[in-house]
Order: structure tokens, then C-alpha cells, then sequence
């Protein structure tokens, strides 16, 4: 499974990239797409949202289930992947690149300390 | 829970298990939308193991069979099949299944797995004197071989030895059972052999290009065809009329059969409702059992699915419900509803693929 060393992650199999001053960037990590299979369809949520920290924002669809995505940190979704919700393969494909869902304005950037580093997220894998 | 015979190869080929019927079987190993593809173009081999066998013999078993269920036995020459349905008094499905002839009074039946316990006993109930009715499902285990490729696969590896003709049956001398059916609308076989015969078939035909596929693969392709599933599209409340089976029931039978009298009924009286094929317009969530189909403007609720997926073939939200016959014709305008979003769908025509 690949899992970048530059990203933090989540219990829930969430990634975040928090390189950037204005947002951090949240996907799922290649396990979690392995998982889930095929995604044929994702509900992303509006972009103005004001979330919390393992709230379920977007809903994943495989052709079998539905299945809820928690947001990994709580501040404001300032951007969504909208290019996902018409094709979404890159979650499959892609799920580091093309396949990231939302930007969120962190409202608490020490959350984001809170997560597992990549040596740590591994190890909940093996 | 039982473990089919092929439970060991599963799970060495990384299949995903879950509990069916009473069953551990396989999900899906590479992924469904794969597995649906290989079936469409090529060829996969489902596990089926967990399907019921049970064969009926003695002087007068066929008349009193020919009671018991929809079809009409007396189609049948030895060695050829047929779709069937077992009803209730009130003519509700118990379980549909595929019935083939060996003789006159000596005949195989394959039924669903989850209701194998309910079949068995019904039939047991009914039993009169000289009927000889044995579960032999313990006996085999099973795969179904499905797909356009399967004749020249089958030929490569068994070359010389025929396949039945379509719905037929052909009981070989080292005791497996062919039969040529299927449950995806694909051309395809299914293969009854002992337990420990089976992992060699199964790798056979993983050797010789085959696919495996699991029940999630067999789902959508069986919906794509407009199939119904018993226990979802299918249940004690409906009858096959309900639910578009009405090429199945044959009223005319001379002895009727059981819930023959409520279909008559039913038929004269007209039928309230109908299975429909809903297909989704447009980009839109998978629809699941259990969603609610409302009316075009989304004001009232009409049914729910009785099945519903994405259709890997056509890309488009597909499926089942009964629906009031008014709401129910071809090309009616109605919605389904997805946590609390309301997508437009369509009344369409069976079956969903071609």
C-alpha cells in the first residue's frame, strides 16, 4: 500500500496535506480505496460548510455500498474536488492527486498534530 | 455458518467474504465492476456451492410435482429444464428454481439457497404416498461458468464431451451435472460435482481464462437482465403475476397447482400492482433496496426498491419496484429518493440491458 511520507492521516483512513498556509487538503489514502473498491459516485458537500472534526461530510458510493466520509479536521470547506463528482475513477486511481476531495481552512491547526504520521498509519495497516 | 468447498481457494485469491444465506461466500475478488465486465465479454466462474439440490422420484412424482409448482412439467422431455415457481396457498413465491427432467417420475431441482430449509419442507409436507423426495445438497458442490467465451473454453478442456443444449441437463458418468443455465443472461453452464471434486473444475476454469466472479458480480448482471432475486423482488406477498412472471404460470394446466385458484382470481380481477424496471436519468447515486420511489414531483411515495445498483454495462442507476399499475407503464415519470435528495427515473422496459 502506498503511503507518503509527507502526509499526516486519520484512524478513518484520511489523509491531509497540510503544506499549504491557506488550507489543508483531505483525501482518502490508497488502503481506504482498495477497500471501498470501485467508486462510482461521490456526494461532496457545499463549499462554505463550517465542519467539525469526524463529522461525516461526503458520502462515497462503490457499486455494493455506501460509505461515509469523516473530516479529519474541523474548519470551513473552502474548495471540493468538483471534477469527482463526474467522474470519480481518480479516488481509485489517483487517491493522493487527482482523487483529493475537499480544502478545508483549519480552524484548529494543532488537529492536525493530532494525526498519524505516515510511519505510525503504516503500522495500523500491517 | 457453512464454508463452501472452494472456501480455501477464496480466500488464497484474496476474495472478500461475507455471509449469505447461511453461507461464507465471496463478495468479490478483483472487484465487482471487473468481475461484471469479464462475464459480459469473456467469461467468469461464480461459486454456487451454496445453492440447494434435491431430486424427486417414484411412481407419480411428476404429476404431483407438476401441482406443486407454476411451469408446466409437461413441456419437459427427459434431460431438458425449466424456470419454475413454488407457491403458496395464497399464491405468494416461496422460491423460484430450475427444475429439470431425467424421467417421467425422477426429476432434479436447483433452489435458492436461502430458502432451501422452506423448500424442503413444504415439499416434505406435501409428500404422498410413493414419492421419494431426497435433499442432496450436501452431495455437491457448485460453480456456474458464464459468459460468451464459455462453449470454447468448455471445448478446450473438455474436448469431445458436449454441453446440454440451453436449459437441458446431462448427468456424466463420473457423476457431475451439467446444466445449462444461468443467472446472469450470458450463454454459461452450471457444474454440480462432489465437494472435493470441485476446486479442480473451479481452477480448471480459472486456467483456461475464466474470471472469478462473486455474488456481487452476480447481482448487478442479473438486474441488467431484469431477473429477479428471491427474497428481494420476490416474497410470499406477491405473485408471479406481481412480479411479471406470467410466461412462467401456466393457469391452463389441467391439474392446476397450488395458488392456482388466487391467480385466476387475480387475473380476472386485474392486477394493483406491478415489478417495474426503474432506470435513473442521469448522473445520479446508486439507487439500493429498500430506497423510496416517489411520484415525478417527489409529493407522495409510492413503493420502494425491491433492488436497485449501478449498472456496470450501462452506467446508469437501475432498478426493481412494485408499483401501482397506474404508476407502473413504460415511460412513466417518477423519482427516487436518496438521503433526502429526490433523483428523476423512468419506468423503462425489461430487461435493462439487451
Amino acid at each position: 500500500m502506498n503511503v507518503p511520507d509527507h502526509l499526516k492521516y486519520s484512524e478513518s483512513h484520511e489523509w491531509v496535506d497540510d503544506s499549504s498556509a491557506e488550507s489543508a487538503k483531505v483525501g482518502i489514502s490508497d488502503h481506504a480505496q482498495a477497500e471501498l473498491t470501485d467508486v462510482v459516485y461521490l456526494e461532496l458537500p457545499e463549499v462554505g460548510r463550517v465542519v467539525s472534526k469526524g463529522e461525516a461530510i461526503a458520502v462515497i458510493e462503490s457499486v455494493k455500498a455506501a460509505n461515509d466520509l469523516y473530516s479529519p479536521v474541523s474548519g470551513e470547506i473552502v474548495e471540493v474536488n468538483e471534477a469527482l463528482a463526474e467522474a470519480p475513477e481518480p479516488v481509485n486511481e489517483d487517491p493522493y492527486g487527482e482523487g483529493w476531495m475537499i480544502k478545508v481552512k483549519l480552524s484548529d491547526t494543532s488537529e492536525v498534530e493530532g494525526l498519524m504520521n505516515a510511519t505510525a498509519y503504516r503500522e495500523t495497516l500491517s | 455458518m457453512f464454508d463452501s468447498p472452494l472456501h480455501k481457494r477464496h480466500i488464497e485469491l484474496g476474495a472478500r467474504m461475507a455471509p449469505f444465506a447461511g453461507w461464507q461466500m465471496p463478495i468479490q475478488y478483483e472487484g465487482i465492476v471487473a468481475e461484471h465486465r469479464a462475464v459480459r465479454e469473456n467469461a467468469g466462474v461464480f461459486d454456487i456451492s451454496h445453492m440447494g439440490e434435491f431430486e424427486v422420484s417414484g411412481p407419480g412424482s411428476g404429476a404431483w410435482l407438476n401441482k406443486l409448482l407454476t411451469n408446466d412439467l409437461g413441456d419437459l422431455n427427459d434431460g431438458e429444464g425449466q424456470y419454475t415457481l413454488m407457491l403458496n396457498q395464497a399464491g405468494g413465491v416461496i422460491d423460484d428454481l430450475i427444475i429439470y427432467r431425467l424421467s417421467e417420475d425422477c426429476h432434479f431441482l436447483v433452489v435458492n439457497a436461502a430458502k432451501l430449509d422452506e423448500d424442503a419442507e413444504w415439499l416434505r409436507r406435501h409428500v404422498t404416498e410413493g414419492i421419494e423426495f431426497v435433499d442432496r445438497s450436501a452431495e455437491f458442490g457448485a460453480i456456474a461458468v458464464q459468459g460468451p467465451s464459455v462453449v470454447e473454453i468448455w471445448n478446450q478442456i473438455e474436448p469431445g464431451h458436449e454441453l446440454p443444449a440451453r436449459n437441458g441437463i446431462l448427468i456424466r458418468a463420473d457423476g457431475v451435472v451439467l446444466c445449462r443455465t444461468g443467472y446472469t443472461g450470458e450463454d454459461g453452464f452450471e457444474l454440480f460435482a462432489p465437494p472435493e471434486a470441485i476446486s479442480k473444475w473451479f481452477d480448471t476454469f480459472l486456467g483456461a481464462g475464466a474470471v472469478p466472479c462473486g455474488l456481487g458480480a452476480r447481482d448487478t448482471l442479473r438486474l441488467e437482465k431484469g431477473y429477479p432475486l428471491n427474497g428481494s423482488d420476490l416474497d410470499p406477498i406477491h405473485t408471479p403475476l406481481e412480479a411479471g412472471l406470467g410466461f412462467f404460470v401456466k393457469m391452463g394446466k389441467e391439474d392446476g397447482f397450488m395458488g392456482c385458484d388466487v391467480l385466476k382470481a387475480q387475473a380476472e380481477a386485474g392486477l394493483t400492482q406491478r415489478l417495474v424496471a426503474i432506470a435513473l436519468q442521469g448522473k445520479a447515486p446508486p439507487p439500493r433496496h429498500g430506497y423510496e420511489i416517489r411520484n415525478a414531483d417527489g409529493s407522495e411515495v409510492i413503493a420502494e426498491l425491491t433492488s436497485g445498483s449501478l449498472s456496470p454495462s450501462l452506467g446508469i442507476g437501475i432498478g426493481m419496484a412494485y408499483l401501482p399499475v397506474d404508476q407502473a407503464k413504460i415511460g412513466t415519470e417518477v423519482s427516487v429518493a436518496v438521503r433526502d435528495r429526490l433523483f428523476p427515473a423512468k419506468v423503462v422496459k425489461k430487461p435493462f440491458l439487451k
